[in-house]
């Protein structure tokens, strides 16, 4: 028995974690009892089993939050499978690892750290409520994202969980809907068309807006001002006027329902993507590298590609992801310039969403939701690789 | 935007701007100072940064006309749809000009009649009828059936005429006299030519013969629009074919009006003619207005007059005003009826759902913003991936995940009802209305809240709230007073962006708005595609573009574009 513990002892009896866990207990047990029609047998287990938490991680293993915290998770699993099966016993894993986590939270003050030790009582509850606040918010940007992944793997025709599914019955998962996603050419298609557009679009808006970011932060454009309003306004013009504009014009002069329309609309959406990070780059670049570079023979091209390009490489490819993105997610200006032989992946979604709603498009959300979290990481790896090339710390 | 980062000054290195400054200078005593080559060097300075300015030029140029063609061309002509109104005057010419003599009241004369026969048959021949009477139709309902009626009707008209002039002279029935009649010596012999190469080439365009159109003008005219439609809906020359009931009808009120035509014409085509001249006074008359109204009584009305004059220029303020919820009538401006006026409710129901995420918005990501810029750099950067990878993931991903869950037999739902929270019986309904769109939307637009606040709040010192509370602050006192007014700029720069982009939006209010939650952009889209309103279309686009751009202006005063940062 450590120091702290013998001397909370001699005090008396810190009575705060055995109610706050009893007192969650209860509640979560109603909760999860009344859903199974028994709410009070589920108030009393969830009761018995706070008690329980505290008993074990108070008395038998108060130094080791690790042990202690498993051991909790266990305790719950048992209760939960106890009372209701495979559901009861997540539930109860659920509660268990909350109550495990509560309770040190509670004896070791965990509150209030990150808070001075002067804080008062007023500042601790308000601090913790922001935390709580703040967590709640996460929740919400998190969480529908995270929802549609498991129920990618239903093996029913719906869009909720099935008592199967929540069972945790293997019979009520599957892969049937990504098998359809890869053999349907409903859906292959246009997968297709997305890959054909996306990087070709791509490809149009980081060449030409590499040449031109170049170009703007030269020491003297004229009309810099204004010529860099007309580069970023297809980012700033909502896409419906956009869209609705290139239909009209591009049926003028036979460019809709082509390849090449789409991609050229979409290109124009990308451009502002890649003169933004394009030109953030360039703002730290060492003009007399390029200066030093054309003082030892080389043409302003050589200087281009072997001084300026390297350093840059990062902005522009991080622009270029941002260029891919804005196409192979555009749904909209795909919508009235294309036709149906340019049917991409979000457009068919979006037929899909508003007309038969099937459960494939959840299998192609989450296959998204990958190449996305991919994306991401490739971003924020450049920046920061760009941040240490130009000597500022990443942040 | 400011040219501070890449201004002249900025530069250590030499630039041409201060060898200028120098030059001029150094002017003054000995004569213009000289560069290597001889040259002053204010000349060869000049020369070098006007180089500068053109390479400079050169490698903008490609993108700036990439945007503009494909961009920007395509917006313009968008402005210029939402105005332009040529379909009247093109498709009926005649009576447009013969309405300019109209009062007003009523229903106008014969001659107005008469120019709508010509018109009216020339428009059914070549199918632009219907186009036209769709275009006005939404103007005044009625009128797309009413053409479609007359287009099929008015051949008719004009066959009293024809069968008289057929029983003066069978010839009148032939094609071929009528080519000999009305068209110049030139075209004759190249129209035979191009009829015994039969290459499948388009017969050579149309002349008339010298004289015609001063000796019977209304024929010559009408005449000469039957050899063009010939030749470009047929592919054909006019000597093949009879020409239309109301050519004979032109041709009877060119001789009542001018007896003496026969003079203009030669030979064989003189005595046929002058042997009509003198026959037609008592051929059959036909009132025109009579025959219209037998088609259509519709044309006894004044309101489609009214509304074919009203719409006769070539530019029109009609879609505009229909987007304001009024409308061009033939007695001026009025406004629609009540129950028709939905873009002003729309525009106002946009304005206020924008207004609402936009609020939601700062609610939900100040308190997050002010927790990642007061956290450890480390911990922060791992939260700020849970911003990013719902900025980065597809907005179809996030409005599908929406769907799935606000359903009524969605997850939440689900959820509630088996938490016994909600009764089975009345789920709530929590999508396809305004709380679908702004939970959804809200959603979505989130990270564009939290970045730029984010991006505002790391740079505000913490002392300044610390030495607040050391005079005495409480929390409350030194966040409001000290800390909020620095981030008023990150808020704003939020704002705007947040309010831009929600109201342009029309994926997520599609497909989660149900009927009350759409957005003035549902509607664009539906008048492009669904109901082929175009100008409409283009009207309420202008409307919406000219609000976001006057959001982009302020922006740009406040934060700046080329602030603007991606995560």
């Amino acid at each position: 028995m450590t120091d702290s513990t013998a001397a909370s002892a001699v005090e008396g009896f810190d009575w705060r974690p055995l109610a706050t866990l009893v007192l969650v207990g209860l509640v979560f047990g109603a909760l999860v009892g009344n859903a199974g029609g028994v709410a009070l047998l589920g108030a009393l287990a969830g009761a018995v089993q706070g008690a329980a938490t505290w008993a074990v991680l108070d008395r038998l293993v108060p130094g080791n939050r690790l042990i202690g915290r498993l051991i909790a998770a266990a305790l719950g699993l048992v209760v939960g499978l106890a009372l209701s099966g495979a559901t009861g016993a997540a539930l109860g894993t659920v509660g268990g690892v909350i109550l495990g986590w509560l309770h040190y939270w509670i004896a070791r003050q965990g509150y209030r750290s990150g808070l001075p030790p002067y804080a008062s009582t007023g500042q601790v509850i308000w601090h913790n409520t922001f935390l709580f606040i703040c967590g709640a918010i996460f929740f919400f940007l998190i969480a529908p994202i995270l929802t549609i992944i498991p129920l990618s793997f239903n093996a029913e025709d719906f869009f909720t969980f099935t008592p199967e599914m929540l069972a945790f019955d293997p019979e009520g998962y599957s892969l049937k809907h990504y098998r359809d996603f890869f053999t349907n050419p409903d859906w292959q298609q246009p997968m297709w068309n997305s890959i054909k557009i996306a990087p070709m679009a791509t490809l149009l808006s980081v060449s030409l807006g590499t040449l031109a970011a170049v170009g703007l932060s030269q020491s003297h454009v004229p009309f810099r001002r204004a010529i860099m309003a007309i580069l970023i306004s297809p980012m700033i013009v909502p896409l419906i006027i956009s869209a609705a504009g290139m239909y009209f014009f591009y049926s003028r002069v036979g460019l809709q329902g082509t390849y090449l329309g789409v991609v050229l609309a979409h290109a124009a959406l990308g451009i502002p993507f890649v003169i933004i990070t394009v030109t953030a780059t360039l703002v730290g670049f060492d003009r007399s590298l390029t200066r030093a570079s054309a003082n030892m023979g080389a043409g302003p091209v050589r200087t281009f590609f072997k001084i300026q390009m390297p350093l840059i490489l990062p902005g522009v490819i991080s622009g270029g992801l941002f260029a891919f993105i804005t196409s192979f997610d555009e749904v909209v200006v795909v919508l009235f310039v294309g036709s149906a032989g340019q049917k991409t992946l979000p457009w068919q979604m979006f037929t899909g969403l508003r007309e038969q709603i099937s459960p494939t498009i959840l299998a192609v959300a989450t296959i998204l939701v990958v190449i996305s979290i991919a994306l991401l990481t490739t971003v924020e790896l450049l920046r920061r690789r760009s941040e240490r090339l130009r000597g500022m710390s990443p942040g | 935007m400011t040219d501070s980062t890449t201004g002249p000054d900025q530069f250590t290195g030499p630039t041409p701007d201060n060898a200028l400054r120098d030059a001029d200078g150094e002017a003054r005593a000995d004569g213009p100072m000289l560069a290597a080559d001889g040259t002053p060097l204010k000349r060869s300075l000049n020369r070098a940064l006007r180089a500068q300015k053109l390479r400079a030029l050169g490698l903008i140029a490609p993108l700036l006309i990439f945007i503009l063609v494909t961009f920007i061309a395509p917006i313009a002509d968008m402005l210029f749809r939402s105005v332009e109104n040529q379909i009247v005057s093109e498709t009926l010419p005649r009576t447009v000009a013969a309405l300019d003599d109209w009062d007003g009241e009523g229903v106008p004369g014969d001659a107005a009649f008469e120019a709508l026969a010509y018109d009216l048959t020339i428009a059914a021949e070549e199918k632009n009828h219907t186009r036209l009477g769709s275009r006005l139709n939404y103007e005044t309902t009625g009128i797309s059936s009413l053409f479609r009626k007359s287009g099929r009707g008015v051949d008719d008209i004009g066959e009293v005429h024809a069968d008289a002039f057929a029983d003066l002279d069978p010839l009148w029935e032939e094609a071929e006299t009528w080519l000999a009649l009305m068209s110049s010596e030139d075209y004759i012999a190249d129209e035979a030519v191009w009829r015994a190469a039969k290459d499948g080439t388009l017969p050579p365009a149309f002349e008339l013969r010298d004289g015609v159109a001063t000796a019977l003008p209304r024929t010559a005219d009408i005449f000469a629009e039957f050899a063009r439609v010939i030749r470009i809906e047929d592919e054909d020359s006019p000597a093949t074919e009879e020409p239309w009931n109301i050519v004979y009808r032109a041709l009877w009120s060119d001789l009542r009006d001018n007896p003496d035509a026969a003079q203009a014409f030669a030979g064989g085509n003189a005595d046929l003619v002058a042997a009509a001249a003198a026959a037609v006074p008592d051929f059959p008359d036909e009132d025109i207005r009579a025959a219209f109204l037998d088609i259509d009584e519709d044309w006894d009305d004044h309101d489609v007059w009214g509304t074919i004059e009203a719409f006769s220029s070539t530019y029109t303020s009609g879609y505009f005003l229909a987007a304001a919820d009024f409308q061009l009538t033939p007695d001026g401006i009025e406004r629609q009826p009540e129950d028709q006026q939905i873009y002003g409710l729309l525009f106002q129901r946009t304005l206020f759902m924008s207004l609402t995420i936009m609020v939601s918005c700062i609610l939900l990501g100040y308190p997050i913003a002010f927790l990642l810029s007061n956290l450890p750099l480390r911990t922060s950067n791992v939260l700020l991936i849970l911003v990013l990878l719902p900025f980065w993931t597809s907005l179809l991903v996030r409005t599908s995940a929406w769907k799935v869950l606000l359903q009524q037999q969605g997850v939440i739902n689900d959820t509630l009802v088996w938490l016994g929270l909600v009764s089975d019986a009345n789920r709530l309904e929590l999508i396809n209305n305004q709380t679908g769109t702004i939970i959804a939307m809200t959603h979505i637009l989130l990270p564009f809240m939290i970045l730029p606040l984010y991006s505002v709040m790391k740079t505000i010192p913490p002392y300044y709230v610390r030495a607040a509370k050391s005079l005495g602050a409480t929390d409350w006192t030194a966040f409001w007073r000290v800390y909020f007014p620095q981030s008023v700029p990150g808020i704003g720069a939020g704002c705007i962006l947040v309010f831009i982009l929600s109201i342009g939006y029309y994926i997520t209010p599609e497909l989660v708005g149900g009927t009350t939650g759409t957005f003035i952009s549902n509607r664009i889209a539906y008048h492009i595609s669904s109901s082929l309103n175009w100008g409409l279309a283009a009207a309420l686009g202008s409307i919406l573009l000219a609000v976001v751009l006057l959001l982009y202006w302020v922006y740009d005063r406040i934060v700046g574009i080329d602030n603007v940062s991606l995560g």
